[in-house]
Protein backbone atom coordinates (compact mmCIF):
# COMPACT_ATOMS: atom_id res chain seq x y z
CA UNK A 1 0.00 0.00 0.00
CA UNK A 2 2.79 2.38 1.31
CA UNK A 3 4.46 1.72 -2.41
CA UNK A 4 1.73 2.80 -4.76
CA UNK A 5 0.28 5.44 -2.16
CA UNK A 6 3.85 6.48 -3.15
CA UNK A 7 3.74 6.77 -6.75
CA UNK A 8 0.52 8.03 -6.93
CA UNK A 9 1.50 10.89 -4.58
CA UNK A 10 4.39 11.50 -6.76
CA UNK A 11 1.95 11.03 -9.84
CA UNK A 12 0.09 14.07 -8.49
CA UNK A 13 2.64 16.47 -8.03
CA UNK A 14 4.31 15.31 -11.02
CA UNK A 15 1.24 16.05 -13.54
CA UNK A 16 1.12 18.83 -15.20
CA UNK A 17 -3.07 18.96 -14.44
CA UNK A 18 -1.85 19.55 -10.83
CA UNK A 19 0.30 22.34 -11.90
CA UNK A 20 -2.30 24.62 -13.97
CA UNK A 21 -5.47 23.75 -11.09
CA UNK A 22 -3.02 24.80 -8.40
CA UNK A 23 -1.75 27.68 -10.22
CA UNK A 24 -5.53 28.50 -11.35
CA UNK A 25 -6.15 28.61 -7.75
CA UNK A 26 -3.75 30.31 -6.48
CA UNK A 27 -4.12 33.06 -9.35
CA UNK A 28 -7.62 33.96 -8.37
CA UNK A 29 -6.92 33.55 -4.38
CA UNK A 30 -4.06 36.14 -4.56
CA UNK A 31 -6.28 38.60 -6.68
CA UNK A 32 -9.48 37.85 -4.80
CA UNK A 33 -7.49 38.84 -1.58
CA UNK A 34 -6.15 41.38 -2.93
CA UNK A 35 -9.44 43.28 -3.53
CA UNK A 36 -10.84 42.18 -0.61
CA UNK A 37 -8.40 43.11 1.68
CA UNK A 38 -8.21 46.38 -0.18
CA UNK A 39 -11.54 47.06 0.27
CA UNK A 40 -11.16 46.41 3.85
CA UNK A 41 -8.85 48.25 5.04
CA UNK A 42 -10.72 51.15 3.08
CA UNK A 43 -13.97 50.14 4.78
CA UNK A 44 -12.31 50.32 8.43
CA UNK A 45 -10.39 53.08 7.74
CA UNK A 46 -10.98 55.23 10.94
CA UNK A 47 -13.38 53.12 12.63
CA UNK A 48 -13.36 51.02 15.68
CA UNK A 49 -12.33 47.70 15.00
CA UNK A 50 -14.88 45.21 14.96
CA UNK A 51 -14.23 41.34 15.93
CA UNK A 52 -13.57 38.80 13.14
CA UNK A 53 -12.02 41.15 10.93
CA UNK A 54 -9.94 38.58 9.91
CA UNK A 55 -12.41 36.20 8.79
CA UNK A 56 -14.18 39.18 6.64
CA UNK A 57 -11.43 38.50 4.35
CA UNK A 58 -12.57 35.21 3.65
CA UNK A 59 -15.94 35.59 3.45
CA UNK A 60 -16.46 39.13 1.68
CA UNK A 61 -16.64 39.31 -1.70
CA UNK A 62 -14.67 41.03 -3.84
CA UNK A 63 -15.42 42.29 -7.33
CA UNK A 64 -17.12 38.91 -8.19
CA UNK A 65 -17.26 36.13 -5.43
CA UNK A 66 -15.91 35.39 -1.98
CA UNK A 67 -12.89 33.05 -1.21
CA UNK A 68 -15.51 30.64 0.29
CA UNK A 69 -17.99 30.87 -1.91
CA UNK A 70 -14.84 30.10 -4.82
CA UNK A 71 -13.95 26.88 -3.25
CA UNK A 72 -17.92 25.92 -2.45
CA UNK A 73 -18.32 26.06 -6.55
CA UNK A 74 -14.99 25.43 -7.82
CA UNK A 75 -13.72 22.62 -5.04
CA UNK A 76 -15.66 20.01 -6.20
CA UNK A 77 -14.31 20.60 -10.21
CA UNK A 78 -10.51 20.54 -8.11
CA UNK A 79 -11.10 16.97 -6.70
CA UNK A 80 -12.79 15.71 -9.90
CA UNK A 81 -9.49 16.54 -11.45
CA UNK A 82 -7.45 14.70 -9.02
CA UNK A 83 -9.88 11.31 -9.31
CA UNK A 84 -12.01 11.14 -12.43
CA UNK A 85 -9.39 8.75 -14.15
CA UNK A 86 -7.81 6.99 -11.54
CA UNK A 87 -8.58 3.77 -12.32
CA UNK A 88 -9.73 3.94 -16.10
CA UNK A 89 -6.88 4.77 -16.90
CA UNK A 90 -5.05 2.25 -15.48
CA UNK A 91 -7.18 -0.24 -17.28
CA UNK A 92 -7.26 1.59 -20.91
CA UNK A 93 -3.48 1.23 -20.41
CA UNK A 94 -3.47 -2.30 -19.22
CA UNK A 95 -1.31 -1.16 -16.09
CA UNK A 96 -4.24 -1.97 -13.81
CA UNK A 97 -3.52 -6.01 -15.16
CA UNK A 98 0.48 -5.82 -14.31
CA UNK A 99 -0.95 -4.16 -10.65
CA UNK A 100 -3.08 -6.83 -9.85
CA UNK A 101 -1.48 -9.34 -10.92
CA UNK A 102 1.97 -8.69 -8.05
CA UNK A 103 1.73 -10.22 -4.75
CA UNK A 104 -0.49 -7.03 -3.19
CA UNK A 105 -3.67 -7.31 -2.02
CA UNK A 106 -6.20 -5.81 -4.11
CA UNK A 107 -7.59 -3.23 -2.02
CA UNK A 108 -4.16 -1.73 -1.93
CA UNK A 109 -4.73 0.14 -4.75
CA UNK A 110 -7.95 1.85 -3.86
CA UNK A 111 -6.60 2.31 -0.35
CA UNK A 112 -3.17 3.83 -2.25
CA UNK A 113 -5.17 6.08 -4.73
CA UNK A 114 -7.81 7.26 -1.99
CA UNK A 115 -5.12 8.47 0.42
CA UNK A 116 -2.54 10.07 -2.13
CA UNK A 117 -5.66 11.91 -3.20
CA UNK A 118 -6.58 13.47 0.13
CA UNK A 119 -2.98 14.08 0.95
CA UNK A 120 -2.68 16.05 -2.33
CA UNK A 121 -6.24 18.01 -1.55
CA UNK A 122 -4.91 18.89 2.30
CA UNK A 123 -1.49 19.85 0.81
CA UNK A 124 -2.81 22.11 -1.69
CA UNK A 125 -6.04 23.72 0.49
CA UNK A 126 -3.37 24.63 3.20
CA UNK A 127 -0.78 25.66 1.39
CA UNK A 128 -3.58 28.17 -0.19
CA UNK A 129 -5.21 29.15 3.31
CA UNK A 130 -1.13 30.21 4.46
CA UNK A 131 -1.03 32.15 1.28
CA UNK A 132 -4.28 34.28 1.71
CA UNK A 133 -3.60 34.84 5.55
CA UNK A 134 -0.14 35.76 4.46
CA UNK A 135 -1.07 38.30 2.18
CA UNK A 136 -4.19 39.58 4.32
CA UNK A 137 -1.56 40.45 7.09
CA UNK A 138 0.53 42.40 4.14
CA UNK A 139 -3.20 43.89 2.80
CA UNK A 140 -5.20 44.28 6.20
CA UNK A 141 -3.07 45.02 8.43
CA UNK A 142 -4.47 42.78 11.07
CA UNK A 143 -3.11 40.03 13.13
CA UNK A 144 -5.68 37.17 13.15
CA UNK A 145 -6.18 35.91 16.75
CA UNK A 146 -6.41 32.44 18.92
CA UNK A 147 -10.36 32.45 18.24
CA UNK A 148 -9.91 33.14 14.70
CA UNK A 149 -7.24 30.31 13.63
CA UNK A 150 -8.91 28.39 15.31
CA UNK A 151 -11.89 28.97 13.00
CA UNK A 152 -9.92 28.74 9.75
CA UNK A 153 -8.37 25.19 11.06
CA UNK A 154 -11.85 24.23 11.22
CA UNK A 155 -12.73 25.50 7.76
CA UNK A 156 -9.34 24.07 6.29
CA UNK A 157 -11.16 20.52 8.05
CA UNK A 158 -14.23 21.17 6.35
CA UNK A 159 -12.99 22.18 2.95
CA UNK A 160 -10.69 18.65 3.02
CA UNK A 161 -13.66 16.50 3.57
CA UNK A 162 -15.51 18.55 0.89
CA UNK A 163 -12.85 18.34 -2.15
CA UNK A 164 -12.22 14.84 -0.96
CA UNK A 165 -15.72 13.64 -1.22
CA UNK A 166 -15.88 14.72 -4.94
CA UNK A 167 -12.11 13.28 -5.30
CA UNK A 168 -13.90 10.40 -4.43
CA UNK A 169 -17.07 10.65 -6.15
CA UNK A 170 -14.70 10.73 -9.31
CA UNK A 171 -13.10 7.90 -8.16
CA UNK A 172 -15.70 5.37 -7.78
CA UNK A 173 -17.05 6.92 -11.39
CA UNK A 174 -13.02 5.91 -12.48
CA UNK A 175 -14.32 2.55 -11.33
CA UNK A 176 -17.68 2.21 -12.79
CA UNK A 177 -16.74 3.84 -16.06
CA UNK A 178 -13.80 2.59 -18.60
CA UNK A 179 -13.97 5.62 -20.74
CA UNK A 180 -12.20 8.21 -19.73
CA UNK A 181 -14.34 11.39 -20.67
CA UNK A 182 -17.42 9.22 -19.21
CA UNK A 183 -16.19 9.50 -15.85
CA UNK A 184 -15.20 13.00 -15.89
CA UNK A 185 -18.55 13.82 -17.31
CA UNK A 186 -20.43 11.99 -14.94
CA UNK A 187 -18.59 13.44 -12.59
CA UNK A 188 -19.27 17.02 -13.88
CA UNK A 189 -23.05 16.29 -14.44
CA UNK A 190 -23.49 15.71 -10.96
CA UNK A 191 -21.70 18.47 -9.80
CA UNK A 192 -23.61 21.05 -11.96
CA UNK A 193 -26.54 19.67 -10.84
CA UNK A 194 -25.37 19.73 -7.31
CA UNK A 195 -24.12 23.24 -7.09
CA UNK A 196 -26.72 25.11 -9.26
CA UNK A 197 -29.70 23.16 -9.52
CA UNK A 198 -30.45 22.08 -6.31
CA UNK A 199 -32.44 24.65 -5.10
CA UNK A 200 -34.92 23.55 -7.91
CA UNK A 201 -35.15 20.34 -7.43
CA UNK A 202 -35.40 21.37 -2.89
CA UNK A 203 -38.78 23.30 -4.14
CA UNK A 204 -40.17 20.53 -5.66
CA UNK A 205 -39.29 18.06 -3.78
CA UNK A 206 -41.56 20.66 -1.13
CA UNK A 207 -44.21 21.04 -2.95
CA UNK A 208 -44.75 17.52 -3.57
CA UNK A 209 -44.48 16.84 0.22
CA UNK A 210 -45.61 20.04 1.69
CA UNK A 211 -47.76 21.40 -0.87
CA UNK A 212 -48.75 25.92 -0.11
CA UNK A 213 -52.13 25.87 -0.97
CA UNK A 214 -53.02 29.39 0.60
CA UNK A 215 -49.69 31.65 -0.08
CA UNK A 216 -50.97 33.31 3.03
CA UNK A 217 -51.09 30.54 5.13
CA UNK A 218 -47.62 31.32 7.31
CA UNK A 219 -47.87 27.87 8.92
CA UNK A 220 -47.89 26.04 5.35
CA UNK A 221 -44.86 28.40 3.92
CA UNK A 222 -42.44 27.10 6.91
CA UNK A 223 -43.08 24.12 6.25
CA UNK A 224 -43.14 24.15 3.39
CA UNK A 225 -39.42 26.34 3.80
CA UNK A 226 -38.70 23.63 6.03
CA UNK A 227 -38.58 20.61 3.56
CA UNK A 228 -36.60 22.82 1.28
CA UNK A 229 -34.03 23.58 3.48
CA UNK A 230 -33.90 19.90 4.12
CA UNK A 231 -34.38 18.51 0.78
CA UNK A 232 -31.40 21.03 -0.63
CA UNK A 233 -28.96 19.35 2.47
CA UNK A 234 -28.81 16.45 0.24
CA UNK A 235 -26.41 18.15 -1.66
CA UNK A 236 -22.79 18.41 -0.31
CA UNK A 237 -22.26 21.72 -1.88
CA UNK A 238 -25.29 23.04 0.20
CA UNK A 239 -23.91 21.26 3.52
CA UNK A 240 -20.15 22.63 2.28
CA UNK A 241 -21.82 26.25 2.37
CA UNK A 242 -23.91 25.96 5.59
CA UNK A 243 -21.00 24.65 7.86
CA UNK A 244 -18.44 27.03 6.50
CA UNK A 245 -20.65 30.33 6.71
CA UNK A 246 -21.29 28.61 10.44
CA UNK A 247 -17.92 28.49 10.92
CA UNK A 248 -16.62 31.75 9.43
CA UNK A 249 -19.45 34.02 9.97
CA UNK A 250 -19.49 33.95 13.61
CA UNK A 251 -22.70 36.31 13.70
CA UNK A 252 -24.74 33.79 12.13
CA UNK A 253 -26.98 32.35 14.45
CA UNK A 254 -29.14 29.61 12.76
CA UNK A 255 -28.71 27.84 9.44
CA UNK A 256 -32.06 29.21 8.67
CA UNK A 257 -32.49 31.55 5.71
CA UNK A 258 -33.81 34.26 6.55
CA UNK A 259 -36.13 35.01 3.49
CA UNK A 260 -39.27 34.23 6.34
CA UNK A 261 -38.35 36.82 8.67
CA UNK A 262 -39.99 40.41 9.03
CA UNK A 263 -38.34 43.38 8.62
CA UNK A 264 -38.74 43.54 12.49
CA UNK A 265 -37.51 40.75 13.55
CA UNK A 266 -34.17 41.32 11.27
CA UNK A 267 -33.77 44.72 12.76
CA UNK A 268 -33.96 43.61 16.50
CA UNK A 269 -31.64 40.52 15.31
CA UNK A 270 -28.61 42.72 13.99
CA UNK A 271 -29.61 45.33 16.92
CA UNK A 272 -28.55 42.28 19.05
CA UNK A 273 -26.24 40.16 17.16
CA UNK A 274 -23.09 38.59 19.25
CA UNK A 275 -20.66 36.25 17.78
CA UNK A 276 -21.31 32.97 18.66
CA UNK A 277 -18.58 31.38 20.36
CA UNK A 278 -15.94 28.99 18.69
CA UNK A 279 -16.54 26.21 20.77
CA UNK A 280 -20.81 27.02 20.31
CA UNK A 281 -20.08 27.42 16.34
CA UNK A 282 -18.21 23.69 16.23
CA UNK A 283 -20.97 21.96 18.01
CA UNK A 284 -23.23 23.62 15.00
CA UNK A 285 -20.38 22.55 12.46
CA UNK A 286 -19.46 18.98 13.83
CA UNK A 287 -22.53 17.09 12.15
CA UNK A 288 -22.00 19.10 8.73
CA UNK A 289 -18.46 17.80 8.64
CA UNK A 290 -19.40 13.66 9.89
CA UNK A 291 -21.94 14.05 7.35
CA UNK A 292 -19.15 14.71 4.37
CA UNK A 293 -17.18 12.27 6.23
CA UNK A 294 -19.83 9.81 5.56
CA UNK A 295 -20.67 10.50 1.99
CA UNK A 296 -16.57 10.05 1.84
CA UNK A 297 -16.63 6.36 3.50
CA UNK A 298 -20.02 5.76 0.83
CA UNK A 299 -17.65 6.60 -2.15
CA UNK A 300 -15.04 4.19 -0.71
CA UNK A 301 -16.95 1.60 0.31
CA UNK A 302 -18.55 1.53 -3.00
CA UNK A 303 -15.22 1.75 -4.94
CA UNK A 304 -14.18 -0.88 -2.73
CA UNK A 305 -16.58 -3.00 -3.74
CA UNK A 306 -17.40 -3.03 -7.00
CA UNK A 307 -13.43 -3.46 -7.36
CA UNK A 308 -13.03 -5.85 -5.53
CA UNK A 309 -15.67 -7.89 -7.59
CA UNK A 310 -14.60 -6.21 -10.94
CA UNK A 311 -12.85 -8.71 -13.55
CA UNK A 312 -9.56 -7.08 -14.45
CA UNK A 313 -8.38 -7.91 -17.82
CA UNK A 314 -5.77 -6.97 -20.64
CA UNK A 315 -7.17 -5.62 -23.87
CA UNK B 1 7.36 -34.51 -10.42
CA UNK B 2 4.60 -32.65 -8.99
CA UNK B 3 1.79 -31.08 -10.44
CA UNK B 4 2.37 -27.19 -10.71
CA UNK B 5 -1.55 -26.81 -11.94
CA UNK B 6 -3.88 -28.81 -11.21
CA UNK B 7 -7.50 -27.74 -12.53
CA UNK B 8 -10.70 -30.11 -11.76
CA UNK B 9 -14.00 -29.38 -13.78
CA UNK B 10 -12.85 -25.93 -14.03
CA UNK B 11 -15.56 -23.50 -15.60
CA UNK B 12 -16.26 -19.62 -16.53
CA UNK B 13 -19.16 -18.54 -17.60
CA UNK B 14 -20.17 -14.95 -19.13
CA UNK B 15 -24.12 -14.71 -18.46
CA UNK B 16 -25.38 -17.54 -20.96
CA UNK B 17 -21.76 -18.16 -22.56
CA UNK B 18 -19.42 -21.01 -21.07
CA UNK B 19 -16.17 -19.76 -22.11
CA UNK B 20 -14.21 -22.21 -19.77
CA UNK B 21 -16.04 -25.65 -19.97
CA UNK B 22 -15.58 -28.15 -17.44
CA UNK B 23 -11.20 -27.62 -17.70
CA UNK B 24 -9.46 -30.35 -16.22
CA UNK B 25 -5.85 -30.35 -16.89
CA UNK B 26 -2.21 -30.63 -15.35
CA UNK B 27 0.63 -29.01 -16.09
CA UNK B 28 3.66 -30.43 -14.44
CA UNK B 29 7.20 -28.87 -12.41
CA UNK B 30 9.52 -28.17 -15.69
CA UNK B 31 7.27 -28.33 -18.67
CA UNK B 32 7.14 -25.93 -21.12
CA UNK B 33 3.48 -26.47 -21.79
CA UNK B 34 2.06 -24.78 -25.03
CA UNK B 35 -1.50 -23.60 -24.85
CA UNK B 36 -3.12 -23.53 -28.39
CA UNK B 37 -6.60 -22.69 -29.49
CA UNK B 38 -8.53 -20.66 -31.96
CA UNK B 39 -9.24 -17.00 -30.98
CA UNK B 40 -12.39 -16.92 -28.23
CA UNK B 41 -11.68 -20.26 -27.39
CA UNK B 42 -10.89 -19.37 -23.73
CA UNK B 43 -7.43 -19.47 -23.12
CA UNK B 44 -6.99 -16.19 -21.36
CA UNK B 45 -9.81 -16.55 -18.92
CA UNK B 46 -7.95 -19.70 -17.45
CA UNK B 47 -4.98 -18.10 -17.14
CA UNK B 48 -7.19 -15.26 -15.67
CA UNK B 49 -8.58 -18.19 -13.54
CA UNK B 50 -5.66 -19.59 -12.44
CA UNK B 51 -3.93 -16.00 -11.37
CA UNK B 52 -6.85 -15.21 -9.19
CA UNK B 53 -7.78 -12.41 -11.38
CA UNK B 54 -11.50 -13.83 -12.28
CA UNK B 55 -13.42 -16.12 -10.04
CA UNK B 56 -14.48 -19.43 -11.60
CA UNK B 57 -18.51 -20.29 -11.72
CA UNK B 58 -17.61 -23.99 -10.96
CA UNK B 59 -14.51 -25.65 -10.55
CA UNK B 60 -11.54 -25.70 -8.30
CA UNK B 61 -8.02 -25.07 -9.65
CA UNK B 62 -4.37 -25.70 -7.61
CA UNK B 63 -1.07 -23.82 -8.68
CA UNK B 64 2.08 -24.50 -6.98
CA UNK B 65 -0.39 -25.74 -4.05
CA UNK B 66 -2.29 -22.78 -3.54
CA UNK B 67 -6.12 -22.24 -4.15
CA UNK B 68 -6.37 -18.60 -6.55
CA UNK B 69 -9.70 -18.00 -5.32
CA UNK B 70 -9.14 -18.28 -1.40
CA UNK B 71 -5.16 -17.45 -1.50
CA UNK B 72 -3.95 -15.64 -4.28
CA UNK B 73 -1.27 -13.90 -2.59
CA UNK B 74 1.48 -16.59 -2.73
CA UNK B 75 0.26 -17.20 -5.92
CA UNK B 76 0.70 -13.93 -7.13
CA UNK B 77 4.21 -13.90 -5.30
CA UNK B 78 5.46 -17.19 -7.41
CA UNK B 79 3.93 -16.46 -10.65
CA UNK B 80 4.90 -14.24 -13.12
CA UNK B 81 2.10 -13.41 -16.25
CA UNK B 82 2.76 -11.39 -18.81
CA UNK B 83 -0.37 -9.87 -20.07
CA UNK B 84 -1.95 -10.08 -23.89
CA UNK B 85 -0.99 -6.59 -23.92
CA UNK B 86 1.77 -5.37 -22.05
CA UNK B 87 0.85 -2.28 -20.35
CA UNK B 88 3.46 0.29 -18.81
CA UNK B 89 3.32 3.77 -17.14
CA UNK B 90 4.52 5.65 -20.25
CA UNK B 91 5.80 8.24 -18.27
CA UNK B 92 8.36 6.77 -16.40
CA UNK B 93 12.10 5.25 -17.63
CA UNK B 94 12.48 1.50 -18.01
CA UNK B 95 14.14 0.78 -14.93
CA UNK B 96 11.76 3.03 -13.28
CA UNK B 97 9.06 1.02 -14.10
CA UNK B 98 10.88 -2.30 -13.58
CA UNK B 99 12.08 -0.81 -9.61
CA UNK B 100 7.95 -0.13 -9.09
CA UNK B 101 7.05 -3.92 -9.67
CA UNK B 102 9.89 -4.66 -7.83
CA UNK B 103 8.79 -2.77 -4.91
CA UNK B 104 5.48 -4.09 -5.06
CA UNK B 105 7.17 -7.61 -4.86
CA UNK B 106 8.64 -6.09 -1.85
CA UNK B 107 12.01 -6.71 -3.06
CA UNK B 108 15.12 -5.44 -0.82
CA UNK B 109 16.72 -2.09 -2.70
CA UNK B 110 19.87 -3.80 -3.35
CA UNK B 111 18.26 -7.10 -4.50
CA UNK B 112 16.28 -5.21 -6.44
CA UNK B 113 18.75 -2.68 -8.57
CA UNK B 114 20.75 -6.33 -9.02
CA UNK B 115 17.81 -8.04 -10.81
CA UNK B 116 17.01 -5.27 -12.74
CA UNK B 117 20.44 -4.92 -14.49
CA UNK B 118 20.22 -8.50 -15.46
CA UNK B 119 16.82 -8.72 -16.38
CA UNK B 120 17.87 -5.68 -18.51
CA UNK B 121 20.66 -6.97 -19.76
CA UNK B 122 18.48 -10.70 -20.16
CA UNK B 123 16.42 -8.95 -22.76
CA UNK B 124 19.00 -6.39 -24.14
CA UNK B 125 17.30 -3.26 -23.23
CA UNK B 126 20.20 -2.14 -21.02
CA UNK B 127 20.93 0.63 -23.30
CA UNK B 128 17.60 2.08 -23.13
CA UNK B 129 16.82 1.46 -19.77
CA UNK B 130 16.49 5.28 -19.16
CA UNK B 131 14.61 6.05 -21.93
CA UNK B 132 10.80 6.94 -21.19
CA UNK B 133 8.91 3.62 -21.85
CA UNK B 134 6.33 5.36 -24.23
CA UNK B 135 9.26 6.06 -26.70
CA UNK B 136 9.38 2.03 -26.96
CA UNK B 137 8.37 0.18 -30.09
CA UNK B 138 6.05 -3.27 -29.46
CA UNK B 139 8.35 -5.63 -29.56
CA UNK B 140 10.54 -2.96 -26.57
CA UNK B 141 8.02 -3.39 -24.82
CA UNK B 142 7.21 -7.00 -25.39
CA UNK B 143 11.01 -7.29 -24.08
CA UNK B 144 10.57 -4.99 -21.01
CA UNK B 145 7.59 -6.94 -19.92
CA UNK B 146 9.74 -10.44 -19.99
CA UNK B 147 12.38 -8.37 -17.97
CA UNK B 148 9.36 -7.57 -15.82
CA UNK B 149 8.43 -11.08 -14.86
CA UNK B 150 12.56 -11.90 -14.32
CA UNK B 151 13.00 -9.76 -11.83
CA UNK B 152 10.32 -11.37 -9.31
CA UNK B 153 12.15 -14.74 -9.98
CA UNK B 154 9.33 -17.03 -10.67
CA UNK B 155 8.57 -20.45 -9.98
CA UNK B 156 6.04 -20.10 -12.66
CA UNK B 157 5.09 -17.73 -15.99
CA UNK B 158 2.07 -17.45 -17.95
CA UNK B 159 3.37 -15.76 -21.05
CA UNK B 160 -0.02 -14.79 -23.32
CA UNK B 161 1.19 -14.61 -26.81
CA UNK B 162 4.63 -13.32 -25.71
CA UNK B 163 5.81 -13.49 -29.63
CA UNK B 164 2.71 -11.27 -30.98
CA UNK B 165 4.29 -8.57 -33.32
CA UNK B 166 7.71 -9.36 -32.93
CA UNK B 167 9.86 -9.66 -35.98
CA UNK B 168 11.47 -13.03 -36.85
CA UNK B 169 14.86 -12.18 -34.55
CA UNK B 170 12.58 -11.43 -32.26
CA UNK B 171 10.70 -14.10 -31.64
CA UNK B 172 13.85 -16.26 -32.26
CA UNK B 173 14.89 -14.30 -29.62
CA UNK B 174 12.69 -14.68 -27.34
CA UNK B 175 11.78 -17.91 -27.66
CA UNK B 176 15.38 -18.86 -26.32
CA UNK B 177 15.09 -16.67 -23.02
CA UNK B 178 12.04 -18.91 -22.36
CA UNK B 179 13.97 -22.38 -23.22
CA UNK B 180 17.14 -21.53 -20.95
CA UNK B 181 14.44 -20.56 -18.29
CA UNK B 182 13.23 -23.17 -18.63
CA UNK B 183 16.57 -25.17 -19.03
CA UNK B 184 18.57 -22.98 -16.60
CA UNK B 185 16.60 -22.24 -13.84
CA UNK B 186 13.91 -25.06 -13.82
CA UNK B 187 11.30 -22.33 -14.27
CA UNK B 188 7.83 -23.87 -14.98
CA UNK B 189 6.47 -21.89 -18.46
CA UNK B 190 2.97 -21.66 -19.62
CA UNK B 191 3.28 -20.58 -23.64
CA UNK B 192 -0.17 -19.18 -25.34
CA UNK B 193 0.36 -18.86 -29.09
CA UNK B 194 -1.26 -19.22 -32.56
CA UNK B 195 2.35 -19.81 -34.04
CA UNK B 196 2.23 -23.75 -34.49
CA UNK B 197 5.80 -24.20 -35.36
CA UNK B 198 6.95 -21.90 -32.15
CA UNK B 199 5.17 -24.37 -30.00
CA UNK B 200 6.38 -27.15 -31.63
CA UNK B 201 10.07 -26.04 -31.19
CA UNK B 202 9.89 -25.21 -27.28
CA UNK B 203 7.01 -27.10 -25.58
CA UNK B 204 7.48 -30.19 -24.36
CA UNK B 205 3.50 -30.60 -23.44
CA UNK B 206 0.68 -28.83 -24.92
CA UNK B 207 -3.13 -28.59 -24.43
CA UNK B 208 -5.68 -27.59 -27.27
CA UNK B 209 -8.63 -25.79 -26.58
CA UNK B 210 -11.91 -25.23 -28.65
CA UNK B 211 -14.61 -23.45 -27.52
CA UNK B 212 -13.55 -23.86 -23.67
CA UNK B 213 -13.05 -27.14 -23.69
CA UNK B 214 -9.92 -29.18 -23.64
CA UNK B 215 -9.67 -31.57 -26.18
CA UNK B 216 -6.53 -33.06 -26.46
CA UNK B 217 -3.52 -32.42 -24.00
CA UNK B 218 -0.58 -34.32 -23.37
CA UNK B 219 3.15 -34.78 -24.05
CA UNK B 220 3.89 -33.49 -27.50
CA UNK B 221 5.93 -36.15 -28.49
CA UNK B 222 3.23 -38.68 -27.43
CA UNK B 223 0.47 -36.56 -29.13
CA UNK B 224 2.64 -36.91 -32.56
CA UNK B 225 3.20 -40.24 -32.28
CA UNK B 226 1.69 -41.31 -35.03
CA UNK B 227 3.65 -39.56 -37.39
CA UNK B 228 1.78 -36.45 -37.46
CA UNK B 229 2.97 -32.99 -37.24
CA UNK B 230 1.33 -30.49 -34.65
CA UNK B 231 -0.91 -28.84 -37.12
CA UNK B 232 -2.01 -31.84 -38.68
CA UNK B 233 -3.37 -32.47 -35.14
CA UNK B 234 -4.59 -29.29 -34.38
CA UNK B 235 -6.43 -29.09 -37.25
CA UNK B 236 -7.76 -32.12 -37.04
CA UNK B 237 -9.31 -31.58 -33.62
CA UNK B 238 -10.27 -28.13 -34.83
CA UNK B 239 -12.14 -29.65 -37.57
CA UNK B 240 -13.91 -32.06 -35.86
CA UNK B 241 -16.13 -29.49 -33.73
N1 LIG C 1 -15.99 -9.84 -19.85
C1 LIG C 1 -16.53 -10.72 -20.72
N2 LIG C 1 -17.86 -10.75 -20.91
C2 LIG C 1 -18.41 -11.63 -21.76
N3 LIG C 1 -17.72 -12.52 -22.47
C3 LIG C 1 -16.40 -12.55 -22.33
C4 LIG C 1 -15.73 -11.65 -21.45
N4 LIG C 1 -14.41 -11.90 -21.52
C5 LIG C 1 -14.28 -12.90 -22.41
N5 LIG C 1 -15.45 -13.30 -22.90
C6 LIG C 1 -15.68 -14.38 -23.87
O1 LIG C 1 -15.02 -15.54 -23.41
C7 LIG C 1 -14.53 -16.28 -24.51
C8 LIG C 1 -13.10 -16.67 -24.24
O2 LIG C 1 -12.28 -15.52 -24.29
P1 LIG C 1 -10.69 -15.60 -24.09
O3 LIG C 1 -10.18 -14.20 -24.06
O4 LIG C 1 -10.40 -16.45 -22.93
O5 LIG C 1 -10.22 -16.29 -25.42
P2 LIG C 1 -8.73 -16.61 -25.91
O6 LIG C 1 -8.65 -18.08 -26.04
O7 LIG C 1 -7.75 -15.96 -25.04
O8 LIG C 1 -8.74 -15.94 -27.35
P3 LIG C 1 -7.54 -15.23 -28.15
O9 LIG C 1 -6.79 -16.31 -28.80
O10 LIG C 1 -8.26 -14.41 -29.16
O11 LIG C 1 -6.76 -14.44 -27.20
C9 LIG C 1 -14.72 -15.42 -25.74
O12 LIG C 1 -15.80 -15.95 -26.48
C10 LIG C 1 -15.07 -14.06 -25.20
O13 LIG C 1 -16.01 -13.45 -26.05
MG1 LIG D 1 -6.31 -14.55 -25.31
Amino acid sequence: MATIFRKELSDHFASTRFLITFALVLMVAVVTTSMVGAHLREALEGMAKPSHVFLMLFTTSGQFFSLVQFIAFFGPLIGIILGFDAINRERNDNTLSKLVSQPIFRDAVINGKFLAGIVTVTLMLASLLLLITGLGLLTVGVVPGWEEAGRLAVYLLVSIAYVSFWMGLAILFSILFRSLATSALAAVALWIFFAFFIGFAADLVAHALAPVANARDAEQMVANQRVADAASLASPVVLYSQATSTILDPFRRTRQNLVMVGPMEKFSMDRFRNPLPLGQSILVVVPYLSLMIGLILACFGASYLTFLRQEIRST
Amino acid sequence: MAAVIETQGLTRRYGRQTAVDALSFQVQEGDVFGFLGPNGAGKTTTLLMLLGLTEPSAGTARVLGFDPVRDPLPIKRLVGYLPENVGFYDDLTARENLGYVARLNRLAPDASRGNIETALDRVGLSDVGDKLVGQFSRGMRQRLGLAELLIKDPKLVFLDEPTLGLDPDGIHKILELILSLSRDRGITVVLSSHLLDQVQRTCNRIGIMVQGRMVATGLLSELTRAGESLEQLYMRHFQQR
